[in-house]
């Protein structure tokens, strides 16, 4: 019998209330009391202060966790390129027919593997309902690395139901055309690097 | 992963031990209960880095290292 030590993490969070409701009012109360001549208008600066700073270390941990998901090569890519990739399953000659770009916070890409021929756009996002309850009012968002990750995640977990959520759209609604074709030129440099492997994400 | 903190750790333990098990399955069931989706990061063929979606406790494989919950997809812009 293999080890039994299966240590399970469960990760993400989504009821911390009593904490997302502290911070904000923490923040408020000032920091920074020097900018500004009276507390009232300290206070948004101080919020500024505290906003980008809880922003950067989210950032940094969703970073930290999309390298550990996708791997060292799609990590590179992502900080080399700018997008995340994924390609469907291979075909009889083992190369995958399509493929997506992966860009934070604005549409997928797909396209022909093999004529980098642009397909569609697939607008999604997700929304976080539960922040968006709370006293900042939803303007809170994943983190860059979050969104490509949840998105990288759910094509390979379930392509079809992302499928099912996204609107699909031709080619040019949010990504500029030109763009998008020189991403995937890019990602086929990339890829046939040495050390690319277009299957490894 | 939640909107701008990243992911925070919700709970930890051995499946294999009663108590830890529980603990990690009312910790899932809050999240899918919330409507959250849930994915596991697996290794594929070749060493391919791939994940799967669950929908039940049961589903996360034997050797799982950690389930990853975050909001579901909505169309966009």
């Amino acid at each position: 019998m293999m080890s039994v030590l299966l240590a399970v993490a469960l990760l993400l969070a989504a009821l911390l209330l009593p904490l997302l409701a502290f911070w904000p009012r923490r923040s408020r109360q000032g920091a920074h009391p020097q900018v500004g001549r009276s507390r009232d208008r300290a206070q948004p600066a101080g919020r500024t202060v505290e906003a980008r700073r809880r922003e950067l270390e989210a950032e940094r941990r969703a970073e930290e966790l999309l390298r550990s998901v996708v791997g060292e090569d799609a990590w590179q890519a992502y900080r080399a390129l700018g997008f995340l990739f994924a390609f469907g399953p291979g075909e009889e000659d083992g190369q995958p027919g399509y493929g997506y770009l992966i860009y934070p916070h604005r549409a997928m890409v797909s396209f022909d593997a093999r004529s980098g021929v642009l397909l569609n756009e697939l607008c999604v996002s997700f929304p976080d309902r539960i922040a968006a309850l709370e006293e900042d009012g939803g303007g809170e968002r994943l983190p860059d690395a979050d969104d490509v990750l949840a998105k990288w995640m759910a094509i390979h977990g379930d392509e079809l139901a992302l499928l099912a959520e996204a609107n699909v759209l031709p080619p040019g609604r949010q990504i500029d055309p030109d763009q998008a074709r020189r991403d995937i030129a890019r990602l086929g440099e990339w890829t046939a690097r040495p050390s690319g492997n277009p299957a490894a994400s | 992963m939640k909107s701008g903190h990243g992911d925070q750790l919700l709970a930890e333990g051995d499946p294999e031990v009663s108590e830890d098990n529980e603990r990690l399955l009312a910790a899932f069931r809050e999240q899918l209960d919330a409507g959250m989706w849930a994915a596991v990061p697996v290794a594929g063929a070749a060493g391919r880095h791939e994940a799967v979606m669950v929908r039940e406790f049961g589903e996360v494989p034997i050797g799982t290292e950690q389930v990853i919950f975050f909001p579901p997809a909505a169309g966009g812009a």
